[in-house]
């Protein structure tokens, strides 16, 4: 299968197969106007099976986020045809309006113009926190 | 201007010098009486805690500064839907000092991040409530001496428990401590604590169900309530609550040092005969705790005898 490569743009790679549409949703995909194509169970030497998202404009978005969801993936940012710039993902160590803490208990519940704000309370094992509850957030 | 919102918030220096302070007030209480004159604190209680505000509103008092407040949601313009972070910061305006209690987890946090004075946090639900850490290392320290080399048993719901969480946080910090963890299987302690705290910091730990055959061991016994809404079945209630429930027969075995704490209220967790026996420290707790409030609310005012 072909798609074709894009100009200028963003191509998300070596995304966990079966997270694409988890992403495509998380950075608002579905309101730009410009070609997205999600290439999903693609072969991969590394991986066995992964995803690719190819966004074919320049898109403004906070790549750190991406972390917090599959931290073994690449963000490519292309200018005319060409790769400029190679992003590994790491974990944030900090999110803000990602995700929502579960916690009935939580202020947050009550108070929902409060940022949604999880900590990186422990790396190794890739656990956020909410801020004000502690609570470990939920991903999925 | 600091805040304090997790009994973790202070590094084990300034529980000491805390610590030092609460002695020095017990040794000459009316040294303290002018040191607050013309301060105000604010007892800002979203739920009724009456042992707490009073706890507070004594401190204060007895540091000569002067008190105000609500004690309850219904008396705040929360319920016209004010937020916590505008009542931060209009209390500011009001007050030297805040004590908040609030029924939503993290609510102290963000009055601390609005207001332009210190925040105390008197209890947020199910999450933190530092000063009664404060009043519980207080009692350690006054009837042991010291911190160091204690087997602390704690003993009934250390699922939900929060002031056990808190006091296993705090101590974990000291050296040659080991805890027994005595529940039914239902409330045991959560393995995030074990995880997180007790093998972290590489803390001797054991886990048991039964008192009885830990209570020679012990150097403290830390009481909570078993609470019937805890238990899935009024069966294994029935089973089990008697079992927590500490009368002079489950202590023959004790050390004649041993010191039961527990943090109040109680309902019948400790039989009341056990109010006489020397060793029972609960009541010495709630003193300490307005106590260890006074050395609290002056170090966060910035006030020096």
């Amino acid at each position: 299968m072909n798609i074709d490569s894009i100009k200028n743009g963003i191509v998300i790679d070596h995304i966990t197969a079966g997270k694409a549409m988890e992403i495509y949703s998380l950075l608002g995909l579905d309101k730009l106007e410009c070609s997205v194509a999600i290439i999903k169970n693609v072969s991969s030497r590394k991986m066995g099976k992964k995803d690719i998202i190819k966004i074919d404009c320049d898109f403004d978005f906070d790549i750190d986020v991406l972390g917090f969801i599959d931290s073994g993936m690449t963000v490519n940012i292309v200018k005319d045809g060409r790769i400029v710039e190679k992003r590994h993902m790491e974990l944030p160590e900090k999110i803000v309006n990602v995700i929502k803490c579960k916690n009935p208990r939580c202020i947050t519940s009550t108070e929902q113009e409060l940022p949604q704000i999880f900590k990186l309370t422990d790396r190794e094992n890739k656990v956020y926190r909410c801020y004000y509850c502690e609570t470990k957030a939920n991903r999925k | 201007m600091r805040s304090l919102i997790s009994i973790l918030d202070l590094s084990v220096e300034e529980i000491d010098e805390l610590i030092a302070v609460a002695n020095d007030i017990i040794a000459d209480p009316e040294s303290y009486g002018e040191l607050c004159r013309g301060k105000k604190l604010a007892t800002l209680f979203f739920e009724p805690s009456t042992r707490t505000r009073l706890s507070f509103e004594a401190a204060m008092y007895e540091l000569g500064g002067n008190v105000l407040g609500f004690s309850e949601a219904q008396s705040s313009s929360a319920a016209k839907g004010e937020s916590v972070a505008d009542t931060a910061k209009t209390v500011s305006c009001y007050a030297d000092i805040i004590a908040m209690r609030h029924p939503k987890e993290g609510a102290p946090l963000v009055a601390a991040n609005n207001a332009t004075i210190p925040v105390i946090n008197a209890g947020d639900g199910g999450h933190n409530h530092p000063t009664q850490t404060l009043a519980d290392l207080l009692t350690i320290q006054r009837e042991k001496g010291s911190f160091d080399n204690l087997t602390i048993g704690l003993c009934g719901d250390l699922k939900f428990g929060r002031t056990v969480h808190s006091l296993i946080e705090a101590m974990a910090r000291y050296n040659n401590v080991k805890f027994v963890l005595i529940s039914p299987e239902e409330l045991k302690l959560p393995s995030y604590i074990k995880k997180d705290v007790l093998k972290k910091h590489g803390i001797e730990y054991v886990q048991t169900t039964d008192l009885e055959s830990v209570m020679p061991e012990l150097d403290i016994l830390y009481m909570t309530r078993v609470q019937r809404e805890r238990f899935f079945n009024e069966e294994d209630y029935l089973r089990l609550k008697d079992s927590y429930i500490l009368t002079p027969e489950k202590l023959k075995n004790a050390k004649t040092d041993l010191t039961i704490m527990h943090p109040l209220p109680r309902v019948n967790e400790i039989s009341v005969a056990i109010d006489e026996d020397p060793r029972a420290a609960y009541f010495k707790q709630v003193f300490n705790g307005k106590i260890v409030r006074m050395a609290l609310i002056m170090k966060l005012l910035g006030v020096t005898k």
